[in-house]
This record gives structure tokens, C-alpha cells and sequence, in this order.
């Protein structure tokens, strides 16, 4: 198997999946060879003592009770508990092995799925929801890993028990076994049919589940407009259409499920009845015993469960396929930001740093000839594009929403490599360095704040997991977030909450301000904040922004013109392309794209801040 | 903050009770049934060691089967024919079909039932509770009170409650056949359910606590990959893969030996659980035995015991975990009553409105100590217009809120008409007065039926018509589907400013004789203000008749062709009059007129040049 898999390609290629696509899972049951050795054995004692327990009850019957004697009681009554004793141990160590079987590979999978997103470029993300990446990781490999062991576990006890019983019941009566195999076809027919039925009305009704739950969400997030519309008695009428439908697949899929299982229920008991018939009449015969006969009827009622068993498991292993399919798909994606074998010898990989190779980056930035187009999309957003960013100097990239402002910065993050051309960092071309020397090199912020679960220190930490208390005050005095800090009940070991959700808006920016001067990077990279956040903070993060950016190279995506008149350079961006390019005086004299946004972004401005008091 | 009426209405039980209306019977129906079955099921057995004892041995005909042996033409014709025996199970076997299938669709179809009407019950409900109610709880709650608690709740109606109605019903009869069978061994037998009923009880109540940790625990793992996949440029940015690595790793490792403790703790409980079960069959079939050799008991009764005990053992080894998910049904239950429990509004009758709104002397506040309006006063002319202007917390919105009864007044009065608008059924307000809030919600469905939302039967022309008005008819045309087009949480996500003037659409197809703009076109540009604002007065002037009109906004442009502006700072009216007056009056709305109307410093400066 290739490992490149380019991603347009991938639907086609995984269809090619044999066995269920359970090839795939060799790595990960391999490392588990001996839990795995212990549950096939384990269970395959199991299923050969649960076939043989009923022969038990067979001599007592026919031994004690119809000779009526005591002897050798002792011995079977020892024999007896000795077998159960041993199944009831092995039979904890099946399904114990089994237990650990599936969250090995879940956490096995689980860390090669999460550890393999922490290598892919951030092109990747931008193809990929976050929903599904986060599906792939928790949720598919759970369904893998338990469909995995557990059907390992059932599939060996149903097989052995179904073969066991078929071999012990020729060996007592062949044709008395013929009259319990009977019904496995049957049985086999029924499961089937319902099989597909159900899979499809569970589905039906989940869909309809969800509509009912969007309809709840509909009726209690839109109270208020549902309220100044006066349509509640529509909402009413229509949310009862939902619910209604629901009954009726849920009725319907009731009736499904009750039918099935009465049949299966039916069928056993038919295959008991025939037992009993032809079994009745060689007992008379005195062809067999009624003790046999015994165990032929346990037998009549055990044979059941294998045969709905292996219908449910044909039915899990191809639902199980998608899972597998894309988990495997995400595993051996490749990622488009790559290093050279040559740049990985010399600074290691993101996991492994060789810091002691790392050059210190001046920040000297350069496009040289630089053409990119996204790997989604079909044209060029830039060609050949050049610019020379001198260490210290200030660019600021500004246009409308959506007008596709972030590309530069992706360029020079090297979230994206150029399509041709090359980014020269302190002369250099950035490829030959490694990804990782360039990122600890840079600070970033984002334009909504993305702060970690966990204390306001270890997100500080994040910048510089070496940093002292007092470094992380001096970061957090420099950008005057130290207020912010101090309001939190236990100060800098304070939980944020998830995302930071315990803060505001304008707190969460303050703090990764903070984070990023803690790096004391040679490049900057700001995607400026456009939250509505209240002027007081706004004048702090203005400031903050401005001790960064001093004395170092930066680059600002800026939506507020106002907070940029003083870059040395000013991009501007419209549909996607540089359109125009000089300093705030220079650009507001051509009366071009940028004296418009100026000029309409004032007003608005004025008009937001304005009608307050002064 | 009014408070909101909540009493006592329903109890847990009671409304358990009221939801169960309408399924109680489908419940009792299925309860009936499945006895039925374990009745059948018990003479299975029966049949079986009759057969083994009196037609296959030679045990004499015991006295209870007598007639029907001699119905079937005495022992001797059953022993030559023993296909009888055989055709009797199978006539039982379908009799049992029945009741089986019986048992099974009616408990699912009780349960629907029940579903349907606990979701009904609830949604009609919350629709009608006030907006203080809304305002108070939080969405994300409600919505998990409406479906997993009653997730919950069903799920213990329809499994654990009527299987414990069944169980107890079993454990009765099973121990009435097993004593009948043979007192001593049956008192054997019995011995063991407490043991087993024990230990059922310490384990599931210890293992929903794991179960408990381990979900906790999971959904801090989920939360890291979360976490890092949505700061995926932070991560990389900051260059901490192998940071992140570790924090899963830890956690990941962590979670894994919690869970796999936790299956070896059940693994144990369930492996303890089948020594004792089989130690007890043990001790039955060697005593038995032991009887039988001695006479005391026939081989077919012992058959006929085992099989009751172990219709007995099962029920017994689930008792743990139905006691032990009462208590879960329990907190859902509570959980439920509490919004139940809420008063909703009192609608009354939609008739018309019309007269002059007026504010006499209002004051509101959303907490106690916290004003948000302060003894204001202004009349809306029928007809007229009216600007309000004011910055984030002037109270603007709060306002809109009050003239739509949204909100009442703490102090102060709320007029229209002449009459106190706590005196008008709220039914009327809302059908008369079109209030477009800031952010209103879009519904998830087509862009045509969202705009003709609150109208009995609009046709595509009427709504048309409202969207050109509204300026979003190109916007619309635009969408592959056009007015088809499925809008909100499960269809095309529209911007901000579309949004707002689908809002607007909506509210302007119903014609209502009042109309309230909330800061409702922010998001909108200042030429597509204007141009709505136009659209407006020239259908206004087509129809004749004056729509009265309170825009609020922070843009001075939108306010300043009204009748009358007033200018609300701090929950205070400062200033108020037509524009002219005001920008002549040199105060505060001049200074953010001119605020608003000049040019960039830099601009100004450099024109001058």
C-alpha cells in the first residue's frame, strides 16, 4: 500500500478495502497478540464447557436417577463444580481480555489518530471540518475498537458452541440433530430479512429524533421572536407534525423488532416440539435415553443465539467499514507542509526538537516570485508576488471581510507552502529550515482568541513553558493584563473554562497577548480583533498591540484602519488579490479601494462609539 | 425583575401521572401480555416432564393432568402417538407468538405514546412561558431537559418499571410452582435470592458511579482533541505538538485504566454472579438427585423445577440495576416538574388596537438595584414617528421590550390607546405591534416560509413584495433555490445583514398598524438603511393609512427623518425633539451628528492641502 493518498482520490481508493477493511487493523491488534491469544483461548474453553454442561444433567438423569444409586456421586458433584468453577475463571479472563482488548486499540488508535493531526499542515483543517477530524478521533476508533474485541469474543463462543453442539448431537442422534439443525436456515432467513428492515427504520426514526431535537431548539432559542411574531400556536402545530411522525415510525418500528423476536422465540420452540416427537419415539424405542433427550432439548434452545449472532455481526463488520475506512484515511493522509529530510536531520521534527541546531531568526521576511493558489481552490490569490519585509518593519493587510487577507500570513506561518516562488526568511528560503524552528519563532494572535481549558498560567505557559512567576507578570504588565488576572479568584491558577469561556471576549484577547510576548518572537502576527469589545479594553489591547509590535517584524491583519495609519506598508486586499499597496498617506491620495474603506469604516465607527456618553 | 409565578402544580409522581395519560392503558396492556407469556412459558416445562415421567417412563398420570390426558384418549393412545404431545407445545409456541409480539409492540408503542405527549406537553408549554422565564434559564439546560431527561424518563417507563412489575409477578409465581414442586428444595432455591438481589444492589450502584467518572473523564479527553483541533494555529503557531501529544497522551492513558478497572470490577461481579447462580443449580440438581434416588421426587418434576429456577435467577440478578436507574429517573423527573411547574402567559383574545403609545413616567430593571430606565416619558402620536438614539446600555432596547409587553413596568405606567397595556391581552400587543429585535431568529426552514411565518396563508406575490421592500429580494433570487431555499440551523447559514432584513420582510407582511424597529438594521449598510427606510414611506404613503414607527438605532442617519427623536442616556430621556431642533440645540445629539458626519482627521487635513 502507498502511503501518499492525495485527498481527492481517497473515496475511490479506500473502496478497494478487503475483509471489511479489518486488514487495516493489524498494527493495532498485533501489539495485543497476547490479550488476543487469551481471549480466543479462554472463550474457546468457555464454548466447549458450555456444550459439554448439559451432558451433566444427561448422566445424572440417566446414571443416578434411573438406576437409583448413589455411587459415584461424590466424584460427578466434584467433577460438576470443577467445571463450572473453571468456566466461571476462564470466562473472567475472556471478557476481562476483551474489555482491555477494545480500549488498547481505542487508545492506541486515539493517540496515532491525534498524534497524526498534530503533523498534518493547517491546509488540511481547512478542508476538514473540526466536527469530523474530532468524530474521527473519539468517535470511529470507539466503534472500531469495540466492534473489534467484542465480536472477536461472541464470534468464537457462538462458532464453538454451534459447532460444538452440532458435533455432540451426531454423536448421540443424527437424526435427532437433524431435527434441531432445521431450524438454523430458518432462523438464519428471518434474521436477515429483519436485519435490513430495522437498520433501516432505526435510521429513519433517528433522523426524525433529530428534527424533533432542532425543533426543540427552534421553539426555546427563538422564544423571543416567536413571541413578538405571535406565531407560537404555528410553532405549536408544527412540532406536533414531528412528533407525530415519530410515534408512527416508532410504532411501526416496534412492530418490526416484536414480530422478529417472536419468530425467532417460535421457531426454537418448534424445534423443541419436533425434539420431543422423534426423540420421544427412539426414547421408546430405547434407540436413546431420556437424559439425551434432555440435552437435545437444551441444545434446540442454545442453537438460536449463534444464528442471530452471526447475522448482527455480518451487519456490524459492514457498518464497522465506514469507521474503518475513515479513521485509515485520516492516518495516512500526508500533510502538504512537509520538511526535507534534510531540514528534519538538522532541527528534528515537531516531536523531537534539536533546538541546539536552531539559528536565531533575525526576521528578515522576503516573497520572492510568489504564486499560491489554496489546494481547494482554482486560482491563483497570488502571482508573482514580491515584497520585502526588512527586520522591524510593520505590514499591515486590510479589505473588506472575506476579501482574503489571511493568505500572506499563512505564507509566512508556513501554514501554507507557496505554489511556486519561494519565502526567504533572514535570506533563506523557509525550506530549508524546519516548520517548528520557524513557529517558535513566531508569536501569534489570534482574531477570536483561542484560549486552552486549564489554568490562566498554564495557557501563559503556553508562550514559554520555562517562564517564571515573575516573567508571566511582566508579560501580563507589558499588554496591562495584569488587572484582568487579579480580578479571578485564585489569580494566575484560575480555570478559563473551556475555550476560555469564564472570560470575556476582551479579557481572553488581553491574555493571549501575553502569551504570545511571552514567546519573545522575532515575528509578530496579529489577525486583529473585530468582537465588539468595550472601549476601555479596546484602548488596552491597542496598546498591547503596539509594545509587541515594537522593534519587531510583524504582520497585522487589520480590520479597524484606524489602529494601522502608522504601518510602514499597507496591503490592501479585494476579491482575494493585492490590489493596492503604500503607506496610510500614500494610499488615502490614490482615492482608490482604501480611501472608500477608510472614509465608510470611520462613519461606522463614529456611529458605534458615538450615543454613548462621551 | 418581575418574578415568575411558579406553583406547586405538579408533584414527581403526579406528573408522571399526567404524562402517562393516554399510555397507561397501552402499558397495562403490555404488562398483561407478557405475564401471559411467563404463564406459557411455565407449561413448556410442564408438558416436558409429564412427557419424560408418564409417556416415555411409566410414573402414573398425576391427578391435576388427569382430564386432559383422558380428553386426548388416555396415557396409552398419547404414548403410541406422541406427536400429540408435540402438536400441543407447537399450538402453545404460537399462542405464545402472539402474546410475545403482543407484549413487545405494545410497550414500544406505549412508550411513543408517552413520548409524544411528554413532548408536546413540553414545548407547548415553554412556547408559552414569558419572556423573564426565557431570559432567566439557560438554553443549552432547557433543551437537555426536553430531550435526555425525557430520554430518561421513558426509557425507565417503558423498561425498568414495567419489567419490574413483570419480575415481581415472576418471582411470585416461579416460587409458588418451586415450593409447590418440593418444599424443601424450593426453600434451598430461595435461599440465594437475597445473596444474588445483594450483590445485584452494590454492584450497579457502584458501577453507575464509575460509569459516571469514566463519561467525565472521556469528555475531558474529547475536550483536548476538541480544544486542539479547533486552535490548530495556535498549536502550530506556537510550535507545542509534542505538548499537546503529552496532555492527550496523559489523559488518554488515564481514562483507558480507569475503564479498564472499571471492567474488571464488572467482569468480577458478573463472574461472581455466575459461580453463585451455578452453585445454586448445583446444590438443586444434587439434592434433587439425591430425592429422586430416594423416591422422593420423579426426574421429569426436577427437570421442571430447574428450568423454574432459572426462569427465577435471571429476573433476580437485574434487580440492581432497575433500583439503582430509579434514581436517575428521579432527578430527570424533578428536573421536568421544574419547568412544568413555571405559569405560563396569559394570551387572551387578539382583537384591534390602535391610539397613541405613551410613556408616563417608566422605570425598569432587569435586577433588583440595577435600573435600566429611569422615569421615562414620551407619546408616539398615532401615526407618527418616532427616533429614539442612545449608545450600548442606554436602555433603548429595553423600550421595545416594554411596548411589546414583553416586560412590564416596575414603576410607571405603559399606554396605547388610553389603556394600561397590562390591561391588554398580550395576544392583542403582538398581533398589532411588529417588534424586529436586533437578532431574530431564523427559522430552519425555506426563505419564503420564514418570511410568510406569521401569516395564515401568504402568497409567493405578498412575500415578494415584502422582500423588495425589505431589500433582500436580489439576495434571495441569488440562492440556487431561491425562495425555497432552507434558511438556519440546518440550511444555508444567511450573514448578518441578511438576516436581519429577512427579519424585516416578516414583520412588514403581517401590516401591522405599529411597527418597532430594534437597532434591527446594524448589520445592515448605511445605503441599504436609507433604502429600506424609503421603501417604507412610500408604502406608507400608497396605503394611506399612517403606520406608527419607533426606530431605534445608534446611527444617526436611520433616526433622523422621524417625527420626533428622543435621546435616552443611562436610562434617562436628555433630550428630545424633531432634528432640526435638536442639531440647532447644540447638545448631545449634535455633537454625535457631527461625530458621525465628518471625515477622518487625517482626510480633512489633507483636503485642506
Amino acid at each position: 500500500m502507498t502511503k501518499k493518498i492525495k485527498n481527492n482520490k481517497k473515496a475511490e481508493k479506500t473502496k478497494g478495502l478487503k475483509f471489511f477493511g479489518l486488514g487495516k487493523l493489524k498494527p493495532y491488534i498485533k501489539t495485543y497478540k497476547g490479550i488476543f491469544a487469551t481471549i480466543i483461548i479462554a472463550t474457546l474453553a468457555v464454548g466447549v464447557i458450555n456444550v459439554i454442561t448439559p451432558l451433566f444433567q444427561r448422566y445424572a438423569i440417566d446414571n443416578f436417577i434411573a438406576n437409583r444409586t448413589l455411587d459415584g456421586l461424590a466424584v460427578f458433584i466434584m467433577l460438576y463444580v470443577l467445571v463450572v468453577a473453571a468456566s466461571v475463571v476462564i470466562d473472567f479472563f475472556g471478557s476481562y481480555g476483551c474489555c482491555r482488548l477494545e480500549m488498547f486499540m481505542l487508545r492506541d488508535m486515539r493517540r496515532t489518530a491525534f498524534n497524526h493531526l498534530q503533523t498534518l499542515s493547517v491546509s488540511y483543517y481547512n478542508m476538514h471540518s473540526v466536527g469530523k477530524l474530532h468524530a474521527r478521533v473519539m468517535s470511529d476508533t470507539s466503534v472500531i475498537g469495540s466492534t473489534v474485541a467484542w465480536d472477536t469474543y461472541q464470534g468464537v463462543w457462538n462458532i464453538v458452541y454451534a459447532l460444538g453442539t452440532a458435533v455432540v448431537m451426531f454423536i448421540l442422534d443424527p437424526i435427532l440433530a437433524l431435527c434441531v439443525l432445521v431450524i438454523v436456515p430458518i432462523v438464519a432467513l428471518v434474521s436477515v430479512y429483519f436485519q435490513r428492515k430495522l437498520t433501516k427504520l432505526h435510521r429513519e426514526t433517528r433522523e426524525i429524533n433529530s428534527e424533533i431535537t432542532g425543533g426543540f431548539n427552534e421553539g426555546i432559542t427563538g422564544a423571543a421572536t416567536s413571541k413578538t411574531l405571535a406565531v407560537e400556536d404555528k410553532l405549536d402545530a408544527d412540532f406536533r407534525k414531528k412528533t407525530d411522525a415519530m410515534k408512527k415510525k416508532g410504532s411501526k418500528l416496534g412492530h418490526h423488532r416484536a414480530l422478529f423476536f417472536s419468530l425467532i422465540a417460535f421457531a426454537a420452540s418448534i424445534a423443541l416440539a419436533l425434539v420431543l416427537y422423534y426423540g420421544g419415539i427412539i426414547t421408546q424405542k430405547g434407540v436413546i435415553e431420556i437424559g439425551t433427550l434432555s440435552v437435545f432439548m437444551t441444545y434446540a434452545q442454545g442453537i438460536v443465539e449463534p444464528v442471530q449472532w452471526s447475522v448482527d455481526a455480518i451487519a456490524d463488520l459492514i457498518s464497522v467499514k465506514v469507521n474503518i475506512e475513515r479513521f485509515t484515511a485520516l492516518t495516512e493522509s500526508a500533510s502538504d507542509v512537509k520538511d526535507t529530510p534534510e531540514a528534519v536531520e538538522k532541527y528534528g521534527d515537531c516531536f523531537n526538537e534539536k533546538r541546539e541546531n536552531w539559528e536565531k531568526l533575525v526576521g528578515d521576511v522576503e516573497f520572492d516570485d510568489v504564486s499560491f493558489k489554496y489546494p481547494d481552490g482554482d486560482e491563483y490569490v497570488l502571482e508573482h508576488f514580491d515584497l520585502k519585509v526588512p527586520q522591524g518593519t510593520n505590514v499591515a493587510i486590510v479589505g473588506e471581510t472575506g476579501a482574503g487577507k489571511s493568505t500572506l500570513v499563512n505564507l509566512v506561518c508556513r501554514f501554507f507552502e507557496p505554489t511556486s516562488g519561494r519565502l526567504l526568511i533572514d535570506g533563506k528560503d523557509a525550506r530549508e529550515r524546519s516548520v517548528q524552528w520557524l513557529h517558535s519563532n513566531i508569536g501569534y494572535v489570534l482574531q477570536t482568541p483561542h484560549l486552552f481549558s486549564g489554568t490562566v498560567r498554564e495557557n501563559l505557559l503556553y508562550g514559554n513553558e520555562n517562564a517564571t512567576d515573575e516573567q508571566l507578570y511582566a508579560a501580563l504588565d507589558s499588554v496591562n493584563a495584569r488587572s484582568v488576572v487579579e480580578r479571578m479568584d485564585k489569580g494566575l491558577d484560575s480555570e478559563v473554562g473551556e475555550g476560555g469561556n469564564t472570560l470575556s471576549t476582551g479579557e481572553k484577547q488581553l491574555l493571549s497577548f501575553a502569551r504570545a510576548i511571552l514567546v519573545n518572537p522575532a515575528i509578530f502576527v496579529l489577525d486583529e480583533a473585530t468582537s465588539s469589545i468595550d472601549t476601555l479594553t479596546e484602548k488596552l489591547i491597542q496598546n498591547a498591540i503596539e509594545k509587541l509590535m515594537d522593534g519587531r517584524t510583524s504582520f497585522v491583519i487589520a480590520h479597524r484602519l484606524s489602529t494601522i495609519r502608522s504601518a510602514d506598508v499597507i496591503l490592501v486586499v479585494d476579491g482575494g488579490k493585492i490590489v493596492e499597496r503604500g503607506s496610510h498617506e500614500e494610499l488615502l491620495k490614490s482615492r482608490g479601494v482604501y480611501y472608500n474603506l477608510y472614509i465608510k469604516q470611520f462613519r461606522e465607527e463614529q456611529s458605534m462609539t458615538s450615543g454613548a456618553r462621551e | 425583575m418581575q418574578n415568575i409565578k411558579s406553583k406547586q402544580k405538579y408533584t414527581k409522581s403526579g406528573l408522571l401521572r399526567y404524562f402517562l395519560k393516554g399510555s397507561v392503558f397501552l402499558f397495562v396492556v403490555c404488562i398483561a401480555a407478557s405475564l401471559i407469556l411467563t404463564f406459557l412459558n411455565t407449561v413448556i416445562p410442564k408438558i416436558i416432564s409429564f412427557t419424560i415421567d408418564s409417556v416415555l417412563d411409566s410414573e402414573p398420570v398425576p391427578t391435576v393432568y388427569a382430564p386432559i390426558v383422558t380428553a386426548l384418549g388416555g396415557i396409552d393412545n398419547i404414548k403410541q402417538n406422541i406427536w400429540i404431545v408435540a402438536v400441543i407445545i407447537a399450538v402453545i409456541a404460537l399462542v405464545m407468538l402472539v402474546f410475545r409480539y403482543c407484549g413487545t409492540f405494545f410497550n414500544a408503542h406505549a412508550n411513543q405514546v408517552l413520548m409524544k405527549r411528554m413532548r408536546n406537553e413540553l414545548f407547548g408549554h415553554i412556547q408559552r412561558l414569558p419572556m423573564s422565564w426565557h431570559s432567566q434559564n439557560n438554553t443549552g439546560d432547557i433543551i437537555q431537559r426536553c430531550t435526555s431527561d425525557a430520554d430518561t424518563i421513558s426509557n425507565f417507563v417503558s423498561n425498568q418499571l414495567v419489567s419490574l412489575v413483570r419480575i415481581m409477578l415472576m418471582l411470585v409465581l416461579s416460587l409458588v410452582f418451586m415450593f409447590t414442586a418440593n418444599v424443601k428444595l424450593a426453600a434451598i432455591a430461595s435461599s440465594f435470592i437475597p445473596v444474588l438481589v445483594g450483590a445485584s444492589l452494590i454492584y450497579f450502584f457502584r458501577a453507575h458511579k464509575g460509569f459516571k467518572v469514566c463519561d467525565e473523564q472521556e469528555g475531558v479527553l474529547s475536550t483536548y482533541a476538541q480544544e486542539n483541533l479547533t486552535g490548530v494555529r495556535v498549536v502550530r503557531a506556537f510550535g507545542k505538538e509534542r505538548y499537546e501529544r503529552d496532555k492527550f497522551e496523559k489523559q488518554n492513558v488515564y481514562y483507558t485504566n480507569l475503564w479498564v478497572r472499571l471492567e474488571k470490577f464488572m467482569a468480577l461481579y458478573w463472574s461472581l454472579s455466575d459461580f453463585i447462580a451455578a452453585v445454586q443449580l448445583m446444590f438443586i440438581i444434587v439434592i434433587g438427585t439425591v430425592y429422586c434416588v430416594r423416591g422422593e421426587l420423579t426426574a421429569g418434576k426436577l427437570v421442571e423445577f430447574v428450568s423454574y429456577n432459572a426462569m427465577m435467577i435471571g429476573p433476580v440478578r437485574q434487580l440492581g440495576r432497575i433500583i439503582s436507574n430509579l434514581s436517575k429517573a428521579s432527578v430527570s423527573l424533578g428536573r421536568i416538574a421544574e419547568v412544568m411547574n413555571a405559569e405560563e402567559e396569559t394570551y387572551g383574545e387578539a382583537g384591534p388596537l390602535s391610539g397613541d403609545i405613551v410613556f408616563d413616567n417608566v422605570s425598569f430593571e432587569y435586577e433588583t438595584g440595577k435600573p435600566v430606565l429611569d422615569g421615562v416619558s414620551f407619546t408616539v402620536p398615532q401615526g407618527s414617528t418616532l427616533g429614539i438614539i442612545g449608545g450600548t446600555g442606554s436602555g433603548k432596547s429595553t423600550v421595545a421590550e416594554l411596548m411589546d409587553g414583553l416586560y412590564y413596568a416596575n414603576g410607571g405606567t405603559v399606554t396605547v390607546g388610553g389603556k394600561d397595556i397590562r390591561d391588554i391581552p398580550p395576544a392583542t400587543l403582538r398581533k398589532n405591534i411588529g417588534l424586529l429585535l436586533q437578532e431574530g431568529y431564523v427559522y430552519s426552514r425555506t426563505i419564503a416560509q420564514n418570511i410568510g411565518m406569521a401569516e395564515e396563508t401568504p402568497s409567493l406575490d405578498e412575500i415578494k413584495t415584502a422582500a423588495k421592500t425589505a431589500c433582500v429580494d436580489g439576495n434571495i433570487e441569488e440562492f440556487a433555490n431561491g425562495y425555497d431555499t432552507v434558511v438556519g440551523e440546518r440550511g444555508v447559514t444567511l450573514s448578518g445583514g441578511q438576516r436581519q432584513r429577512v427579519a424585516i420582510a416578516r414583520t412588514l407582511i403581517r401590516d401591522t398598524p405599529y411597527i418597532i424597529f430594534d437597532d434591527s438594521l446594524s448589520a445592515v449598510d448605511s445605503d441599504t438603511d436609507s433604502q429600506i427606510r424609503k421603501n417604507l414611506r412610500e408604502r406608507e404613503s400608497a396605503d394611506g393609512n399612517g403606520v406608527t414607527t419607533v426606530i431605534i438605532s445608534h446611527r444617526i442617519t436611520t433616526v433622523m427623518h422621524a417625527d420626533n427623536i428622543i435621546v435616552l442616556d443611562g436610562g434617562k430621556v436628555i433630550e428630545s425633539g424633531p432634528h432640526e431642533k435638536l442639531v440647532a440645540s447644540n447638545g448631545m445629539y449634535k455633537r454625535i451628528y457631527d461625530l458621525q458626519m465628518s471625515l477622518p482627521d487625517d482626510i480633512k487635513e489633507e483636503a485642506r492641502i
